[in-house]
């Protein structure tokens, strides 16, 4: 069998030794937002378990989730969505083949950062003009 | 071994092994997702701090209880192939199948949950 002894060879440079991109932290934010937003998640499946249950349990689900502390890992995670979203936008629109090179890829790794802000504060609006 | 030729003892072991389904698979929950999130943040985040009373009769209507359904479902089997790709980068040998068996466990666990509340308020 080939590959049973790999040696010691040296290995091609990794994350450690570059400095930081916006091609690369975009990229990481994808994921880190992506499963970091599991929470947020299992608190809106938690939110809707205890409203299907009954008055109490809404009432202390209801009560966590509008608390200070509440609205700001749900505002968080409302960033985190916009985030994920618009970079998954991106990574459909690379899919067609489209704004492969490095300049392009920088520009779009700016549009998701500064665009999941405007679109979070866009979207806090929103809910605040209709709840 | 011996009759085995290089090909033969080369195919399957390639990084990709399912070829692009778990890629295809990413690409149509997040442009169904795309689609459904303005959607469901709309509808769910203007009930939070709602009467009990008002998110039941709500959640009980068709349109809320669609969208929140399918927002629930779409996510979580998204949710399910994502963590998959981060497990499969960072964890491995038998600690990475536990891993991902875990995950898609918990995944299917949320998702009927959440399917469940939704289905509780409606009918």
């Amino acid at each position: 069998m080939p590959d049973v002894n790999r040696g010691n060879r040296p290995l091609s440079p990794h994350l450690t030794i570059y400095r930081p991109q916006i091609t690369s932290i975009s990229s990481i934010l994808t994921r880190i937002t992506g499963n970091a937003l599991l929470l947020s998640a299992l608190l809106v499946v938690w939110w809707l378990l205890a409203a299907a249950t009954s008055p109490s349990a809404f009432a202390l689900a209801d009560g966590i989730l509008t608390s200070i502390f509440g609205k700001l890992v749900l505002v968080l995670s409302l960033w985190g969505l916009c985030y994920h979203l618009l970079a998954g936008l991106r990574h459909l629109y690379w899919d067609t083949g489209g704004s492969m090179e490095i300049v392009w890829a920088e520009k779009l790794g700016w549009a998701c950062v500064i665009g999941s802000v405007m679109l979070t504060a866009i979207c806090v609006a929103i809910i605040w003009e209709i709840a | 071994m011996a009759y085995l030729t290089d090909r033969k003892r080369a195919e399957g072991l390639g990084s990709a092994k399912e070829g692009t389904h778990h890629h295809w698979l990413m690409m149509v929950s997040s442009a169904s997702l795309a689609v459904l999130t303005p959607f469901f943040l709309f509808t769910f985040a203007p009930m939070l701090g709602k009467p009990h009373a008002d998110v039941v009769a709500y959640f009980g209507q068709p349109f809320p209880a669609i969208i929140t359904a399918l927002m629930i479902a779409a996510t979580f089997m998204h949710f399910k192939n994502g963590v998959q790709a981060l497990i499969e980068d960072y964890v491995h040998g038998v600690a990475r199948k536990i891993a991902i068996i875990g995950t898609i466990c918990l995944s299917y666990v949320a998702a009927a949950t959440g399917l469940f509340a939704i289905a509780r308020m409606a009918l």
